[in-house]
């Protein structure tokens, strides 16, 4: 069967328009998908396909959702894909047959300014006039008919976040994509342009014409030549033919007086005020909208720091604080767990694997779930609130001290929950090198993995008093480390801004929206989603890793070992014999004998691979007052850093006795069970800070190392980025070590 | 008609201004166009931010936020 007609695919429909006008929250209800929304520019940074719900299932319809942007001329990463992919530039997507260009009805002529340029390109298109509910706060009345009218497409009144008017934009779609597309020719601002401009773009769009070209000839031409990054930016697309006549074009237009480069700015706007002024009244004159009231504070000159200072303060101190409770709840719940199977099961190695490595392994994170789904139900509020580009604005003066923008603080909020959604952000960064910069700092931003190492470490050393009355010093101390991450970044961006990456401090030009209202459905479905996400994790990535070192930690099993213990134990035994049960002779025998089968364990795990790795990396970690132990879960956490919770699990278990029934003694109180050779606990405060600071500053996570190197296309800076990162932590946890040492902790 | 320009950033918050001339890099000034803020445009200071540094400004019906460098070379005459 030889089909030789061309691949076909189903018809693309792409979502266009301004930055936060609401595409995702259209592409969402279209699709029923669950991309990420939320209430600042810049939140979809890469293109994402769906499938048109509500058509039959043999007649799919492909919707892509794009990043925003504002122009045709794009100034960052993000916006230059949405432009790509109007222009048909990227070689995995199709040609679009339909563009929903969706507008924000509350700033119309900024709208009108991009519609504008896409209407040129010639796409067969549909409006979707979103945003209508703000436009009446504001005191506007938008006529989509007449818009309809003056346009000459089909204009769909919306308010996608309740999904308004999905259902007729549903069918508009449909309806447009039916007949073949008539070609918008010569709209725009065409009439604008004065006969001169006209005739050079016609000229020059008769060299660009090819068949099958997707994008009219005519809105090219005019884009190359008033654009003066359109061609140096995109040298192999055009010949050299062309790019002469460019040049002799603007050279003759210099000389008659005619600036190229804002020509159609100028005539767009016009254009777009024109149209605005027709389609909008003005229902009332609305001073000051609850969201300009809501500004004057949360941007004060004094408040606003102190309501920043107070968000990030609750943040931390309830994820600590409320998640306590259905943490413990959990953890009873996994001991409960581990000791019904573990009664099921004989005792031997399946029942280690099985109750150590599988149950308490994997349970030891999972109890964290609580935590996690707090801190995600604060940075989801964070961004659907609109609060992120106002925490943007009043940081902006710090961001400039070291060289960056108050731009790159988004991406940094956003690590609070993961650096890999983080170092995506950065695409909206204009500059390279500052986008270099902040991807290089963004992971020392305690992300949600170190919550789990912080959260057991603080529970089992730092003890738990009060703090000026109103605090208690676990929740500072948590406190204190995502602090010191954001210092250790903005340091660190400065040092890299003056030294390796120099170059002036940026412009910044960034929209504040309006705040709305936020989404319950946005931000639950997003806790819910994150939640999903990390219990899948758990019960794969970590539950594998766990098992691998369960075997690590197991084998190989000295086979002279057994035996050895055997005989030292036999003459223990038959002295219990001889003395009477209860009696104090008895107690110190059988202490001995608990402190031989301690020995054995300790003895087995220091031979087995795990052992033989912790040993080996451990006159790198004494100077910092760790042992093999540690080691261990340093190495198993360069994977993830929440492995290391359960891999101490995991060691200790197999260490404290790896057939016992009944094992009762929580996490917490295991660690604060190990002894040093000398006799002193293992982990003191004083641990406990120096491993959480080694925590806070090294990059332990595959996957960010992976993501750093596909957004900076080379292998240099993701290992760059691993070894100064290691170099701080290493540092970090030094000095703590040393100083508590010498302050006398 | 002499009419006295004056940069942005020394009007002060709550004033309206029309824009007259930009001094920016032809990048920054084409992006600043492309929002909408133009020769003839009328814009209002809206605030400071709380260390006096960026301003935000509202503009064709929204509002904006820029640094004070580049503030300082966008001039305006007072409307
Ligand atoms: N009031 C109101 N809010 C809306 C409407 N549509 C979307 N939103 C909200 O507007 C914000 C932005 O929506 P998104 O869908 O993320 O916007 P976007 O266009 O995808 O933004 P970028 O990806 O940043 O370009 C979110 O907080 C939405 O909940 C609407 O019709 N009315
Ligand atoms: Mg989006």
């Amino acid at each position: 069967m030889a089909d030789t007609s061309p691949p076909t695919h189903p018809p693309l429909v792409i979502l266009t328009g301004n930055p936060n006008c609401g595409k995702t929250t259209l592409f969402n209800a279209l699709t029923g998908l669950r991309a990420k929304v939320g209430n600042y520019t810049g939140v979809t940074v890469e293109k994402k396909e769906g499938r048109l719900l509500g058509v039959p299932k043999n007649e799919p319809i492909t919707v892509l959702d794009l990043p925003g942007t504002y122009s045709l001329s794009p100034q960052s990463l993000d916006e230059r894909i949405a432009r790509d992919v109007l222009f048909h530039r990227l070689p995995e997507i199709a040609a679009p047959d339909l563009v929903v260009l969706v507008m924000d009805a509350s700033s119309l002529e900024r709208s009108l300014y991009y519609c504008g340029q896409v209407m040129e390109l010639g796409y067969p298109l549909v409006v979707a006039l979103n945003m209508m509910d703000v436009a009446t706060d504001m005191g506007q009345q938008v006529d989509p008919e007449a818009l309809a009218k003056r346009l000459g497409v089909p204009v769909v009144p919306m308010v996608a976040s309740h999904s308004d008017g999905v259902t007729q934009l549903r069918s508009a779609i449909l309806r447009q994509l039916k007949p073949p597309p008539r070609p918008v020719a010569e709209v725009g601002i065409w009439q604008e342009l004065s006969p001169d401009v006209q005739r050079e773009v016609h000229s020059l769009a008769g060299f660009l014409a090819a068949p099958n070209r997707a994008v009219s000839a005519t809105a090219e031409a005019l884009l190359i030549l008033t654009d003066e990054k359109a061609l140096a930016d995109n040298v192999t697309l055009y010949p050299d033919t062309i790019r002469q006549r460019v040049a002799n074009v603007r050279q003759c237009w210099e000389t008659a007086g005619v600036d190229w480069r804002l020509l159609t700015i100028e005539a767009r706007y016009r254009r777009a005020s024109a149209i605005r002024d027709e389609v909008v009244r003005e229902t009332a004159a609305v001073e000051q909208t609850w969201s300009d009231r809501l500004d004057r504070v949360v941007t004060h000159k004094f408040w606003g720091f102190i309501i920043f200072v107070a968000i990030m303060a609750l943040m931390f101190e309830s994820i600590f604080r409320f998640a306590r409770l259905p943490m413990d709840l959990l953890t009873a719940g996994v001991d409960w767990l581990g000791l019904a199977v573990g009664r099921l099961l004989p005792p031997g190695d399946l029942h280690s694997l099985i109750t150590d490595g599988v149950i308490a392994g994997a349970g030891a994170v999972v109890v964290f779930l609580p935590q996690i789904c707090l801190l995600f139900l604060f940075i989801g509020l964070l961004e659907d609130t609109g609060y992120m580009a106002r925490a943007a604005f009043i940081m902006d003066r710090f961001m400039s001290k070291v060289g960056l923008h108050g731009k790159s603080f988004i991406p940094m909020l956003s690590s609070f929950a993961c650096a890999i959604p983080g170092i995506m952000a950065t695409r909206t960064i204009e500059s390279a090198r500052d986008r270099l910069v902040t991807i290089l700092i963004v992971p020392l931003l305690s992300c949600s993995a170190r919550l789990p190492v912080y959260t057991l470490l603080i529970a089992a050393c730092i003890p738990n008093v009060p703090v000026l009355g109103l605090f208690e010093l676990p929740g500072l101390t948590m406190v204190a480390m995502y602090f010191l991450g954001i210092l250790a970044a903005l340091i660190m961006a400065w040092i890299f801004k003056s030294t390796l990456l120099k170059g002036e401090p940026p412009m910044l030009i960034m929209e504040l929206p309006p705040y709305k209202r936020p989404s319950a459905n946005t931000v639950f479905r997003h806790v819910w989603d994150r939640a999903m996400m990390f219990l899948r994790r758990a019960g794969t990535v970590i539950l594998g890793i766990n098992i691998l070192l369960w075997f690590f930690a197991t084998y190989p099993r000295g086979a002279d070992l057994g035996p050895r213990y055997e005989a030292l134990r036999q003459p223990l035994r038959q002295a219990r014999q001889t003395v009477e049960a209860k009696s104090t002779r008895a107690g110190e025998i059988e202490a001995q004998l608990a402190a031989l089968d301690r020995r054995e364990n300790s003895e087995k795990l220091q031979n087995s691979f795990a052992g033989r790795a912790g040993r080996l990396i451990e006159p790198l970690i004494a100077p910092l007052g760790m042992d093999w132990k540690i080691g261990i879960g340093l190495i198993s956490s360069f994977a993830a850093r929440e492995v290391f919770v359960s891999t101490m699990s995991i060691v200790y278990q197999v260490d404290n006795n790896s057939d016992s029934q009944e094992h009762t003694a929580s996490l917490a109180e295991s660690l604060r069970a190990q002894r040093r050779p000398d006799g002193t606990p293992m982990y003191t405060p004083l641990m406990a800070v120096a491993l959480m600071v080694f925590y806070v500053f090294a990059l332990q996570c595959v996957s960010t190392v992976a993501v750093v190197r596909r957004e900076t296309n080379s292998w240099k800076w993701p290992l760059f980025q691993w070894a100064y990162m290691g170099a701080l932590a290493w540092g970090g946890a030094y000095v703590v070590w040393r100083a508590g040492h010498w302050l006398g902790y | 008609m002499t009419e006295q320009l004056l940069s942005l950033v020394s009007l002060t918050a709550g004033t309206a201004a029309i824009i007259r001339e930009f001094n920016l890099s032809l990048d920054n000034q084409r992006r600043l166009m492309e929002l909408g803020v133009l020769a003839g445009t009328r814009v209002e200071l809206v605030r400071f931010a709380p260390l006096g540094d960026p301003i935000e400004i509202r503009v064709r019906g929204y509002n904006l936020t820029l640094r004070r460098q580049e503030a300082e070379r966008v001039m305006v005459s007072l409307a």
